[in-house]
């Protein structure tokens, strides 16, 4: 069992890292006192700490950028089913339960498998990977991820040649996601990658961030994430894997194929037809910063989109 | 009541609670992770919502007959026109960072930027003529038929929210319904008349 069970003090209280971070560079007023106080106290943020994880092997992916502090990643959060405001899936998404949990990973796969938590847990040793997350919206944070590479869960099903595309579905049960009724995009969410975009190295199954598991709304217990792509291809709460002959559907592209393109590699030189992607701002800072292609990784990815039209394939 | 000074005081005051809120959680930091995203929303928010209370002010006086509504209707459109200023000042001055570039570019490329621009620049004018003197000026006949702007304005305003959700319409829809509702009963009030004189 790798997930020990804490005993003692809750992780979130050892390490109010709000106070670390100066995210109000702007608002020089801010007593930090009283605001490390705060987050002490408020329950919400008692009741969202996860579980500490063992120790994490150190990445080379990793940026040295400044992290964004652990209360701007679960406090401002795009998870439609559980509310379309940003601080709606922090509030609302409290009481999901994530545990039993079954990934299914199947398809055109020689060994299709479903997989519990504590299994995925034991694939491969957890890293933990600071990667850059860059929304389609325009805001950036630097996360501190905990998984794998999402190759090694792949490799155990053994894809078959057949194999081209990935297809990721995300949980979705109205019961628990009362808010999803008003989520105005068709539900369950569902994502997709190339299969050589899935076996890269960088993209990564996440278990979880800041040395704990995941909270709910930042997609408990088992997430995608890519980070060469705008964040809304790094799908939440994973529940089924089905590796496929053809391009799958994806949730943004349905609801917007115009806006939102299959490939949705992070790109500054292709605007969203409603707002620049020149720039972004990165959470916790005043002013924007330029964004770049693929986010940064482009020495590491840009070799997988060798001779293809990136303002055609968005 | 609703003729004393002080009630006109009061709602002043509860005008500019929202604005001494959104002070107040600066001063304190509480802005969100993102808080220039949400000073624009906030403000945004609160500009649609006297623009749709100022274009309230005549159906309800005449529906419910409480003529004296009329004594708030200009601080009700001079908020809204407040709350539309810090608006785009945020995204001009704070977002933006006086960059034209960017700005220009945006007002040639973004359809909801347009709405919205469009929105605020109606405003301006009634703003600006909203004294006794400039009605006085202009005539009241004119100053009436410059005023009818502010239809232009809350339809534009509701386009602009709603071109600028990415898929919860929920908000804009409702904007939207108050402010046909608020228009239509204008129409309804022009055809009835005209029917009536056609008839007489």
């Amino acid at each position: 069992m790798l997930i020990k069970k804490s005993t003692d003090i809750p992780y979130s209280e050892v390490t109010p890292k709000a106070l670390y971070f100066n995210r109000r560079k702007f608002l020089a007023a801010v007593p930090a006192a009283f605001l490390g106080a705060r987050e002490l106290l408020s329950p919400s943020s008692r009741a969202l700490a996860g579980t500490k994880l063992p120790a994490l092997t150190k990445s080379p992916f990793s940026t040295s950028e400044p992290q964004t502090s652990y209360n701007d990643v679960t406090h401002y959060n795009n998870y439609y089913e559980f509310g379309t405001s940003k601080d709606g899936p922090a509030k609302n998404a409290q009481h999901f339960k994530t545990d039993p949990w079954t990934l299914s990973v199947e398809g055109e796969v020689a060994k299709p498998r479903k997989f519990s938590v504590d299994d995925l847990m034991h694939i491969a040793p957890l890293e933990e990977r600071i990667y850059r997350h860059r929304c389609v919206e325009g805001w950036s944070i630097v996360v501190p991820w905990a998984g794998y590479s999402l190759s090694a869960l792949l490799k155990q099903v053994e894809p078959s040649p057949k194999a081209k595309f990935v297809a990721f579905q995300t949980y979705y049960d109205l019961g628990q996601m009362p808010e999803a009724k008003y989520a105005g995009i068709e539900l369950p969410y569902v994502e997709g990658l190339r299969i050589d975009e899935a076996m890269h190295p960088l993209a990564m199954l996440t278990m979880g961030m800041y040395g704990e598991t995941l909270p709910p709304q930042d997609g408990a217990p088992v997430r995608l994430t890519v980070p060469w792509k705008y964040g809304f291809k790094s799908a939440k709460s994973l529940v089924k894997i089905k590796l496929v002959e053809k391009q799958p559907p994806a949730t943004w592209n349905i609801t917007n194929a115009h806006e939102y393109g299959f490939y949705s590699n992070v790109n500054p030189a292709v605007d969203h037809p409603r707002w620049s992607q020149a720039t972004e701002r990165r959470l916790g800072e005043f002013r924007r910063r330029p964004t770049l292609p693929f986010n940064g990784y482009a020495d590491q990815v840009a070799s997988l989109y060798t001779g293809m039209d990136l303002r055609k394939f968005y | 009541m609703l003729r004393s000074r002080w009630t006109k005081a009061a709602v002043f005051l509860l005008c500019l609670a929202p604005f001494v809120r959104l002070a107040w959680r600066a001063y304190t930091g509480d802005l969100t992770p993102n808080p220039i995203e949400f000073i624009t929303h906030f403000t945004g928010d609160w500009a649609i919502r006297f623009v749709v209370a100022t274009l309230a002010i005549t159906p309800v006086r005449k529906l419910i007959h409480v003529p004296d509504l009329i004594r708030f209707r200009r601080m009700l459109g001079l908020f809204a026109f407040f709350y539309a200023s810090l608006h785009f000042a945020t995204w001009f001055a704070i977002d933006k960072g006086f960059d034209m570039h960017e700005i220009l570019d945006d007002f040639s490329k973004r359809r909801f930027i347009i709405a919205g621009l469009v929105g605020y620049l109606c405003m301006l004018p009634l703003a600006l003529t909203s004294t006794k003197g400039w009605i006085r000026r202009l005539g009241g006949r004119r100053w009436q038929l410059l005023h009818r702007l502010v239809y232009v304005t809350g339809i534009a305003v509701v386009v602009h929210y709603y071109w600028l959700v990415k898929s919860d319409v929920r908000l804009p829809l409702l904007y939207g319904s108050l402010v046909a509702i608020l228009l239509g009963y204008r129409v309804a009030v022009a055809l009835w008349t005209r029917r009536v004189r056609a008839v007489a």
